[in-house]
């Protein structure tokens, strides 16, 4: 059964998995495992990127025919810095998409807010596509959509905690009300967290530590793509009415049929 | 306020009595505890004795702990020293103002022809090593060496004498992106004993020198202690504690902690205490179940194959190809060291032993650009992937 594509800035995407290139043993570990997510978008940290080509076992190995790439602004700490890190990535990986995080705070990397709704307005203008990685807030993901992103890319639980949806109510009414793609980033551990994410409905999931440190990496990428596929699929589904117990009588309205 | 009054409110001896009062029980509890939960009185029962006894279960959990964070990889620099100038009396260094050995300060084109060393080691994070003599090595001549090094480096970093606030904003707005500073030990008896002369003698001074650099908006920060001055328990429970309140007070600060032990040099300086390699692992262990987030480095001071084993460990950041003497890459090979080099191994082949044991080496993990410096490796095209 197929899926209808992702459309993300007039890009197609059949994939609904989005990959990252940290944190794996080996470049060729790197690649055999992102081609078994069957991902056609793949971010990298541009600060970890040897410009001179001189090797860096990520971008000697990533198949420029095969994926869009989305450079990423990890490791900077304000506005300022994306800004540079944004202009870097143009012109060296030749792209104008750019995955925004701004973090601030090394020991949790949560995302500055502030920072990045001012980094996004300036981007939008200098002509880049730009998809930020925010916190599950509504409000911010509706101001992020009002300065022209082209996506929001909400965190499901601290990066690197596993924990799954843990803030699936805000990623809900985040969901609801978009009118921009929602791409449910960090925390997502298992592909039962990432079919968890199709089913309420985003339009894509961006997973990285979950394969690149599993003990088998390349098999954790086909559980992954399996998993999104069967959580888009259900989601557009439909999903049966959820009730927590048999409702067997109506004690409050019994009295209309007396 | 500063870390002085978190300091003043622990006593040496009675800190020293409650971690090695820990029983087994403690330990077992600590290593409950989910990521992110340990207490620093938890952080006691795990560098106890009587966690020796669990030094397996430890180095397992800090293994999995430092590959969720870091992943299979290990970041690689090299010291570049500068100087041997140094003003102050450190009865355990090879340094100290009183050795009598050839003093030396490299210049400009020897500054540079060192730098073209490292790089040509493969080197993209370089870390400025002096002595500490802030007359003639102070800002204005640090100042110099990090306007040549950033030209190639995407990182710098510097393990100097204590500065003033001031200095460390010019140094940074120069490219400095790490300061390395140690306490050598907390203990303040100990440290007079070993620093009787010069500005280091001043605890204090050196005390607060991690908040004036997190004051100054340092990017990074390494804290440690010398390992042999005092009981290494007692002064790891005050790094930790150190840690813990800077990374409370200064939190967009990164940290990282060494854990050098001394090794054999000019002087006839022997340790009070040994730390033993059972002991080190430990202590590693015990500070990544401290914090996943904390980068922790080790250098060539261990031995070759301490360093094979202990990397999988928690480590995050190895030192290679080391020379530890002003001009030791190519300008002047033959002056005294610092300390004695153990692991002699080329950066190549340190490199090569780690993607034998499954990990990728980070050369680069920072890129000039992004503090509004030209690149250090300069892009005249669009990357051919």
């Amino acid at each position: 059964m197929k899926t209808e594509p992702l459309i993300i800035a007039g890009q197609t995407f059949e994939s609904r998995l989005f990959v990252g290139t940290g944190k794996y043993s080996s470049g060729q570990m790197m690649q055999d495992s992102i081609r078994a997510t069957g991902s056609q978008l793949v971010t990298m940290a541009m600060r970890r990127v040897q410009l001179d080509g001189s090797g860096d076992g990520i971008v000697e190995y990533l198949e420029r025919d095969k994926y869009n790439f989305l450079p990423n602004t990890s490791g900077v700490r304000d506005a300022k810095e994306a800004v540079f890190a944004a202009e870097l990535a143009r012109e060296a990986i030749g792209t104008n998409w750019l995955k925004l995080e701004i973090h601030p705070d090394p020991k949790y990397l949560m995302p500055d807010p502030i920072e990045t709704l001012k980094a996004a307005e300036i981007l939008v203008k200098a002509g880049f596509v730009v998809l930020p990685y925010v916190h599950a807030d509504p409000v911010l993901c509706k101001r992020l959509e009002d300065v022209g992103v082209a996506a929001v890319m909400p965190l499901a639980a601290p990066i690197g905690t596993n924990e799954g949806l843990a803030a699936r109510r805000f990623l809900e009414i985040i969901i609801a009300q978009s009118q921009v793609p929602v791409v449910i980033d960090a925390g997502l551990g298992l592909p039962s967290h990432a079919a968890d994410a199709m089913e309420i409905g985003a339009d894509a999931v961006l997973v990285n530590t979950a394969i690149a440190t599993a003990r088998d990496p390349i098999a954790m990428s086909a559980a992954f793509k399996m998993a999104v596929e069967s959580g888009r699929i259900a989601y557009q589904a439909g999903r049966g009415q959820q009730s927590v117990a048999a409702i067997a009588s109506s004690p409050m309205t019994a009295f209309l049929d007396a | 306020m500063s870390f002085i009054d978190t300091l003043n409110r622990l006593d040496w001896q009675s800190t020293r009595a409650s971690i090695l009062d820990k029983r087994a029980s403690d330990v077992e509890r600590a290593l409950t505890r989910p990521v992110g939960h340990l207490s620093l009185d938890d952080f006691q029962a795990l560098i106890s004795p009587a966690a020796a006894d669990y030094l397996e279960p430890m180095a397992q959990m800090s293994h999995e702990r430092t590959v969720d964070r870091f992943g299979y990889t290990q970041q690689m620099y090299a010291p570049l020293y500068l100087s041997n100038l140094c003003s102050n009396i450190c009865t355990y260094c090879g340094f100290s103002a009183n050795n009598k050995i050839p003093r030396k300060i490299l210049n400009e084109s020897e500054i540079e022809k060192e730098l073209a060393a490292v790089k040509a080691l493969g080197m993209d994070q370089v870390l400025f090593v002096t002595g500490e003599a802030n007359l003639r090595v102070g800002v204005p001549y640090l100042k110099k060496a990090f306007d040549l090094a950033r030209r190639q480096f995407s990182s710098i970093s510097m393990e100097v004498q204590p500065l003033d606030q001031e200095g460390y904003e010019a140094l940074i707005d120069a490219g400095l992106s790490s300061v390395l500073v140690y306490q050598e030990t907390y203990n303040r008896e100990s440290y007079a004993k070993y620093h009787p002369k010069g500005m280091k003698s001043n605890f204090d001074y050196r005390l607060e020198t991690p908040d004036r650099l997190g004051r100054a908006g340092i990017k990074k920060i390494g804290l440690g202690a010398l390992s042999g001055l005092d009981d290494w328990r007692t002064d790891s429970f005050m790094v930790a504690t150190h840690l813990r309140y800077m990374e409370q007070t200064y939190w967009k600060t990164r940290y990282s902690l060494s854990f050098p032990r001394i090794r054999p040099h000019e002087g006839d300086f022997q340790p009070i205490s040994v730390m033993t390699d059972h002991d080190l692992v430990q202590l590693i262990c015990a500070y990544r179940i401290l914090s996943s987030e904390v980068e922790l480095s080790m250098s060539t001071r261990e031995h070759a194959s301490f360093r094979d084993h202990a990397y999988k460990l928690g480590i995050t950041t190895l030192s290679a190809g080391s020379k530890t003497n002003p001009g030791g890459y190519v300008v002047d090979p033959q002056t005294l060291e610092q300390f004695e080099i153990s692991d002699e191994r080329s950066p190549a082949e340190v490199a090569n032993m780690l993607r034998q044991g499954g990990y990728e080496v980070v050369w680069k993990d920072w890129d000039a650009t992004y503090d509004g410096f030209k690149s250090s490796n300069a892009v005249d095209r669009t990357l051919q992937i």
